[in-house]
């Protein structure tokens, strides 16, 4: 028998053409057939633990079709029985040592393992666990993670890793006792994770799920004595849909808001109100930024991995972040200072709940800098897929619901707002904005196509007003972390960089229904920029309940009371942390603090020999009971080290000599201790009095 | 001198080490291995905040390199005694009736196989799958001594010479 086997494989008998694929998987999925697999995704690493694509190739054996790449002439099969049965053992074998609470488990009915198994048919497991039942992680506001549901396909490692570039978690032991977990076997909340939420998106069980705040939603609504508003961002509208069979992509704005009114809302709003107000203060601040030539390039701030991401690991670029605050956080301290005075209700009586597509937003509503008196400007975080759930729960079919209108004033967005759920959103908002702005003329054709895309890095350059702005348009934080550094290093001269943690921006998000499939995410985006296209005002500023806002309650835009609401400061939130070690003196009584820097790239330019001759010269000039001699281990500036703080002076570039003349500085003249970006008295770092 | 100025020298006298450790090595992430095995050498296990360091100073996630420091047996993330007693459990030496020289060992000391270090920091008891010297079955080790054809009483006369010769 001969076959034209040129460029082409045979799978089971029949010929199959290579067309660029990268491995067997693909070219198998390609003709119609899905393999199982945990461990596989096009857009990770190839790791071949789970063993389930295994084929048979002619001559070769049985192999892992993900991590074989197709050759001319190959003969494959996948339907044999010692195949079958090898896959059927794999999950059996998987099962063993599987919590089994399925009915109980928050991906019950999503859960790949659930799916394989039956596919499979495995209708037995012959084996019995081997391991002990361990503690549930529930440290992290956002995530819950659950050792006893993992099956160790390590996606959520390599997602960490490789897309988002932190990797908070990683494999740690061996054999059967190997784990995923986070360093030093440390709860998530106290490692490097942004509580992104991406690898719950990639897990294939109920390992690690977003942290449900649904019981405590039900319990808020069944209290008579409780105002309860919610908002609605913009990438839940063409998400949810996906939980009750609708196409993805497709708005269902209007049966979320009949649901949520059914279940006890009592005003359903929409964040794409505070997103108008977003691109306009932003804008705004990119303008008077661009004016001087300063803060450049201006990062966006609406993404909350992002923001803990950058306080993380580039505390030296939080001044260029926008000091807006997110959509999300706008229209809570908003809503909360406008709201209980409108309605005659006092503010601790009005709750808001926000419903995203994000597990970050959990941790953002939390922050502490987001409340006063005790209550939280935002009160409870539903993400996309719990809110679906509660639909469920309150047995309401969805698909049949009349569609209702938002309340007003909150409730109104225009296109610009609805945009910023796709990644490049954000920017083409605050274009809308500038444009009109800078040139004086109305804008009409409000499409910047441009900066739209699927690449998770573009550049993009656009004439707006006779002046070329350079943007960058960001996703993936391993991308934020390439333009970060080129940023440090001076070898860019962006204007304006938008940075989403998640892939796609935030109709990717961790909160969103489970689905991998990267056409989905597309149609997601696609389906928010047909919704500003079916809106009669597509620019922020066109927004008449924004203006209203502005004229009857916030002043001027970028003004006092703007600032105070809807601007912010941020925080270094360095890996290590600032834990000093108190080499000299007693650091609890006033004296004069010197802090050196003995992280690795000042150790190398000599901060050791710094330190020892302070040290000896302290002693030397009996200056014991006057200075305070601290050891830290990285001021995060190492460009210009070796760092020696003293007092509130940085010092860099420093030699013994220069932190000696320093301190006597100090000592004859105490400065007084300063604070930094307090200018208004908000802590928001804005400069205004 | 304070005493407080005397502890804080040693501080930098360890950190001055660690340092000294990573720069022998160019601080490069592929050397993890050799760092690691340098330091346990020097601090007799990896202590939590030195390995922080070891991943900041090559540019890499704490949980990578507590994922390396967790899958070698070799590594120690709790602290080891000062002399480490390897008692061969592999085929060999298990035939040749090792459990009986650990029981006693472990009597002896007072130590289990959840805590195999003495209260005193003296001794660390552990196993072995094979040192490769079957034909001195069963195989010992103390640190870097190696003592064939053992038996319940001469491994406990051996660890007791160690203490009175310590106690001195």
């Amino acid at each position: 028998m001969t076959r034209n086997t040129q460029n082409s494989v045979v799978i089971d008998g029949k010929v199959v053409p290579i067309e660029g694929e990268r491995n067997l998987l693909e070219i198998i999925r390609k003709v119609g057939i899905d393999l199982p697999t945990f461990c596989y995704h096009s857009d990770l690493s190839v790791y071949g633990a789970c063993r389930l694509c295994l084929v048979e190739v002619k001559n070769r054996g049985i192999m892992g079709a993900c991590s074989t790449p197709p050759e001319p002439g190959m003969e494959i099969r996948i339907h044999t029985k010692e195949l079958r049965e090898i896959r059927k053992i794999a999950v059996e074998l998987l099962l063993a040592n599987h919590d089994q609470s399925c009915p109980t488990c928050f991906r019950n009915g999503m859960c790949k393992l659930q799916e394989i198994a039956r596919k499979l048919g495995v209708s037995q497991v012959r084996f019995k666990p081997i391991q002990e039942p361990v503690a549930v992680d529930v440290s992290s506001p956002s995530l819950v993670r659950d050792p006893n549901k993992c099956v160790l396909c390590g996606d959520c490692v390599r997602m960490c890793s490789e897309i988002q570039g932190i990797g908070a978690i990683g494999f740690a032991y061996r054999g059967h006792k190997t784990a995923v977990l986070p360093a030093f076997g440390k709860g998530l909340a106290d490692v490097e994770c942004v509580n992104c939420g991406q690898c719950s998106s990639v897990c294939p069980t109920g390992a690690l799920t977003p942290k449900s705040e649904i019981e405590d939603v039900w319990n808020l609504l069944a209290d008579p004595e409780m105002t309860v508003v919610a908002q609605i961002a913009p990438a839940v509208r063409v998400g949810i849909g996906e939980c009750f069979s609708t196409p993805a992509g497709e708005p269902v704005m209007g049966k979320v808001v009949a649901a949520m009114k059914t279940i006890g809302f009592d005003q359903v709003y929409d964040t794409t109100f505070s997103a108008d107000l977003t691109v306009i203060e932003e804008a705004e601040e990119f303008l008077a930024r661009k004016a001087k030539g300063e803060k450049l390039p201006q990062f966006t701030s609406c993404c909350p991995g992002w923001v803990q991401f950058a306080e993380q690991y580039y505390p030296e670029l939080l001044p260029n972040l926008s000091s807006c605050r997110s959509p999300q956080q706008m229209f809570g301290s908003l809503v909360k200072e406008m709201l209980p005075e409108q309605m005659g209700i006092p503010r601790k009586k009005l709750a808001i709940v926000s419903v995203m597509p994000c597990t970050a937003k959990k941790f953002e509503a939390r922050r502490p800098e987001f409340g006063h008196d005790g209550v939280q400007d935002v009160d409870y975080v539903l993400t996309t897929q719990e809110l679906a759930r509660m639909i469920e729960q309150a047995g309401l079919r969805f698909n049949d619901l009349e569609p209702q209108a938002r309340d007003m004033p909150f409730g109104f967005g225009t296109g610009a707002g609805v945009i910023f759920g796709a990644s490049g959103g954000v920017t083409e908002a605050v274009l809308r904005y500038a444009a009109e702005k800078v040139t004086g003329q109305t804008l009409y054709d409000t499409d910047f196509t441009d900066v739209r895309g699927d690449s998770g890095l573009r550049e993009i350059n656009i004439e707006v007003g006779g002046a070329t702005l350079r943007l960058a348009v960001v996703y993936g934080l391993a991308n934020a972390r390439v333009v970060a550094e080129k940023v440090k290093a001076g070898k860019c001269d962006y204007d304006l960089i938008e940075v989403m943690a998640c892939p796609g921006g935030c109709v990717g998000g961790a909160g969103q229904p489970v689905n991998l499939d990267l056409a989905v995410r597309k149609r997601r985006a696609l389906g928010l920029y047909k919704s500003d296209k079916g809106r009669q005002l597509h620019k922020a500023q066109d927004n008449i309940f924004v203006n209203q806002c502005y004229a009857k309650f916030l002043g001027d835009i970028g003004g006092h009371k703007a600032h105070e609401l809807l601007h912010t400061a941020y925080q270094s939130r360095r890996r290590i942390t600032d834990e000093t070690l108190v080499l000299l003196g007693d650091a609890r009584e006033p004296r004069i603090q010197v802090q050196v820097c003995l992280g690795t790239s000042c150790h190398l330019r000599g901060a050791q020999d710094i330190l020892n001759g302070l040290l000896a010269h302290i002693i030397e000039q009996g200056l014991e009971n006057a200075v305070v001699v601290k050891a830290s281990f990285c001021h995060e500036l190492c460009a210009s080290g070796p760092n020696v703080q003293v007092g509130s002076e940085m010092l860099s570039h420093c030699t013994l000599e220069t932190v000696l003349a320093a301190l006597d500085r100090h000592l004859q003249n105490p400065l007084p201790h300063a604070a930094v970006g307090d200018a208004c008295g908000h802590g928001c770092g804005c400069g205004k009095g | 001198m304070e005493p407080n100025m005397a502890a804080s020298l040693a501080e930098t006298t360890k950190f001055q080490k660690l340092c000294g450790i990573l720069d022998h090595y160019g601080r490069h992430p592929a050397r993890l291995v050799p760092i690691l095995q340098a330091l346990q050498e020097e601090y007799r296990y990896l202590p939590e905040e030195v390995l922080s360091y070891v991943a900041t100073s090559l540019g890499i996630p704490e949980a990578n390199v507590f994922g390396v420091a967790t899958f070698y047996a070799h590594f120690a993330l709790t602290p080891k005694g000062k002399y480490i007693v390897r008692l061969c459990d592999g085929t060999a030496c298990h035939v040749k009736h090792s459990i009986p020289i650990l029981d006693a060992l472990r009597a002896r000391l007072g130590v289990t196989e959840e805590k195999g270090t003495t209260p005193d920091m003296l001794f660390t008891v552990e196993t072995v799958a094979c040192l490769g010297a079957c034909g001195l079955a069963p195989v010992m080790v103390i640190n870097e001594d190696v003592y064939g054809q053992m038996t319940p009483d001469r491994a406990v006369s051996l660890v007791d010479a160690i203490r009175a010769k310590e106690l001195q």
